[in-house]
């Protein structure tokens, strides 16, 4: 099997202020890609368009997976093709248990073709295989009953999103600031489960300002992002040197980017999305 | 609209007259008592105008496009003009009794023999008007007075039929009693459901009125009464899904006496027009009263609930809590009043009251209110409204859920927090799907 995501001078607005400023990616299938850069970049911004947030919008370029033009497709069938985003901050859903939504939404990513109302995989079955993939976090079983996000801990929820992935084996996956919230005993979970999905079996975007992730998963690819575009791309050491060293080099480097970066920084209001 | 306009419109071409009283008296055999007090009702009935629209419990209810005179009472026997109208808490349920309705008569009952024999009594009340006279006597319009407004007055005066649930001292009914009312389009339900549990007794009622055809009109204008004596214990549910063309009025009140507990579960969904005046009334020390309500509204449907939890006795407890969805153009109204009288100390009062808007044109309004006369009392309360977060919806899409899956979804969790406050699964699960059926797809 083999499956590739390209994004092609991908232009991205929020309410009309431009953000991503000509994109160009391509990540294959069983590779791992880590997206890094200063915060106020684009990264969340290139992680939401291709997941299809309604309010990103795409005003030029284009994502492609395979033959599938995403950025025709609404965000729940960019999910049904296989992609998936381990958000930086999840949304918490009240009322709604953890293993009810797993299980519709592992329902319809396994089955893209379903309808509404049409039934759900098997509680038995789902049953089994969320306890095990939870075991393998090391998540308490009442995790399941919980209230989707609701009250999590910063670690809590993230440990959430990759439970979800592991539930959905995507074709791709985007992984914002997944380690930001977890102690090094909870990122070494997430990247054992990470393995067991299997890295070859799905193509990885870890958006990180760490190197914890990236340790356990050390990236083929490396793209520095400033001012909404990619300036630089180098293997797993250039990862590292920007962990260690900082921006310095490449905001010198990029002075055009670097200025778009403080105007998008400066012009930055909440804005609700 | 001015009062004498609604007169007008209400009253002109009335059916509810004096002519009908006669010919409605005369096929009743009623004892003495009751004939008497339905006499003195129709006097108040007669006296009394429709609802001000200024009066507070009726400012923001709109009842311009009733016609009374397309309704007329229901004189002669039932026919069953309402068959096929739904039955949904019955699913997967074992009962111990049940009694079903047909425009406001009942045509059927059944009662478990060893409850019969332990004093049980479930069914008719015109019936048991007769054959219990005593207990009714007693207890009918104990709680709701005729003179509160004119369908309490009209009500009284002619309620055809409706449902005695009467459970005595220290009787415990493990299974539920079923009752079902339906009403045929265009038909009239003047009933009225008296449930009376004595010392120590403990039942669950689950009530529900439907109509044959979704959109079916009618009338109903009804009255409940619940009362519980010393550490009785009451599960009463009640789900009101009358087609979507009728006009509900309805006085529903309960008593809860020394350590009582009463749960009580409204689901309100049909009905193009409905008021309703719920009071619990905790009357002596230790009597607890949880209210869960569920309103769940479409087209321009629009339901007025004013609750009053009234707190006459130390250390009692009410807990009301009512959540509503609405969408297209429809709209609620909860006023909610907690009273405590002089000398409740000790009182636990809360209520809250949360709407979700699924469309813009929807209103929801919401009017807390406190009226406290003792100084040793807990009272909260609340209320909050919004439109469905646009982000709960990407962040489900974004796990393979449709939009619509998702909204869905989202309503169902909104109800979660009552839904978790229901034990009876049967009543959980055809409340959760009745609510999901009306989900509509929305942009
Ligand atoms: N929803 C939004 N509303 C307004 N501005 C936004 C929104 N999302 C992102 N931005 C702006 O886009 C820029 C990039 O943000 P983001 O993609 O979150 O950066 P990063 O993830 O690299 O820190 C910032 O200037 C931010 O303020
Ligand atoms: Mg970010």
């Amino acid at each position: 099997m083999s499956h590739i995501l390209r994004i092609e001078n991908l232009h991205v607005s929020v309410n009309d202020k431009p953000i991503l400023r000509g994109v160009n990616l391509v990540i294959k299938f069983g590779e791992t890609h880590a997206l890094m850069g200063p915060n106020g970049s684009g990264k969340s911004t290139l992680g939401l368009a291709i997941a299809g947030h309604p309010n990103y919008q795409i005003t030029e370029g284009s994502i492609w997976l395979d033959d599938a033009n995403l950025t025709e497709m609404e965000a729940d069938e960019r999910s049904r093709a296989g992609i998936f985003m381990a958000f930086q901050r999840p949304v918490a859903i009240p009322g709604v248990k953890m293993a009810d939504f797993l299980r519709h939404a592992a329902t319809n990513v396994r089955q893209p073709d379903r309808k509404e109302g049409q039934d759900l995989i098997p509680m038995r079955e789902f049953r089994k295989e969320l306890k095990s993939k939870m075991e393998q976090l090391k998540m308490d079983p009442e995790f399941a009953r919980r209230y989707v996000n609701d009250g999590f801990s910063g670690g809590e929820m993230k440990r959430a999103e990759i439970l979800t992935m592991a539930m959905l084996s995507p074709k791709f996956s985007i992984l914002d600031e997944t380690d930001s919230g977890l102690d090094a005993d909870a990122v070494r979970l997430a990247s054992a489960s990470i393995a067991e999905i299997g890295r070859d079996k799905m193509g990885l975007l870890i958006i990180t300002h760490h190197d914890k992730l990236l340790e356990h998963n050390p990236p083929q690819f490396t793209h520095v992002m400033l001012g909404g575009r990619i300036v630089e791309t180098g293997g797993a050491e250039l990862a590292r040197e920007l962990h260690d060293q900082g921006y310095d080099r490449i905001r010198k480097a990029y002075p055009d980017a670097e200025a778009a970066n403080q105007q998008m920084l400066a012009k930055e209001e909440p804005v609700a999305v | 609209m001015t009062t004498s306009t609604l007169t007008d419109r209400l009253g002109s071409l009335e059916t509810f007259n004096q002519s009908a009283l006669d010919r409605f008296l005369e096929k009743r055999i009623d004892p003495l008592w009751l004939s008497a007090k339905r006499k003195e009702a129709w006097e108040i009935y007669q006296s009394l105008d429709w609802p001000n629209p200024r009066d507070e419990n009726w400012m923001r209810s709109d009842i311009r496009g009733l016609k009374l005179s397309k309704f007329a009472p229901n004189v002669d026997e039932s026919t069953q003009i309402a068959s096929g109208s739904p039955v949904r808490l019955l699913d997967g349920v074992d009962v111990s009794a049940s009694a079903r309705s047909v425009n406001g008569v009942v045509v059927s009952e059944t009662l478990d023999e060893k409850l019969s024999a332990k004093g049980v009594v479930v069914g008719s009340l015109s019936r048991c008007a007769r054959e219990h006279s005593g207990i009714v006597e007693k207890h009918l319009h104990s709680l709701i007075c005729p003179k509160s407004d004119r369908f309490a007055a009209l009500q009284t005066a002619m309620w055809s039929d409706g449902f005695l649930v009467y459970v005595p001292r220290n009787v415990r009914i493990e299974l539920p009693i079923h009752l079902h009312a339906a009403l045929g389009d265009g038909q009239v339900d003047l009933s009225h459901t008296l449930i009376v549990l004595e010392e120590g007794a403990e039942a669950t009622v689950l009530f529900e009125s439907s109509s044959p055809d979704p959109m079916a009109s009618g009338f109903h204008c009804g009255g409940v009464e619940l009362i519980q004596h010393g550490n009785s214990h009451l599960r009463y549910v009640n789900l009101q899904d009358w087609g979507k063309g009728s006009w509900h009025f309805a006085h529903q009140r309960a008593s809860v006496g020394r350590d009582a507990q009463l749960q009580w579960t409204v689901a309100a969904m049909g009905s193009r027009f409905a008021q309703v005046d719920q009071r619990v009334q905790l009357v002596e020390p230790g009597a607890s009263s949880q209210v869960n309500g569920v309103m769940f509204t479409q087209d321009r449907q629009h339901l007025v609930y004013n609750t009053l939890q009234h707190h006459n006795a130390p250390h009692c407890n009410s807990d009301f809590l009512y959540k509503s969805v609405l969408q297209d153009r429809s709209r609620t109204v909860w006023r909610g009043m907690i009273k405590v009288s002089p000398g409740a100390q000790k009182t636990d009062g809360y209520q809250r009251n949360d709407n979700l808007m699924l469309s813009d044109a929807a209103r929801a309004d919401s009017i807390p209110g406190l009226e406290i006369n003792a100084d040793d009392v807990r009272c909260t309360h609340g209320s909050t409204s919004g439109r469905v977060d646009e982000e709960l919806i990407f962040y489900a899409q974004s796990r393979g859920f449709t939009r619509s899956e998702a909204i869905r979804m989202i309503v169902t969790g909104f109800f979660q927090q009552i839904f978790d406050r229901i034990t009876i699964e049967s009543v959980r699960e055809a409340l959760g799907a009745a609510i999901a059926r009306q989900v509509r797809q929305y942009e």
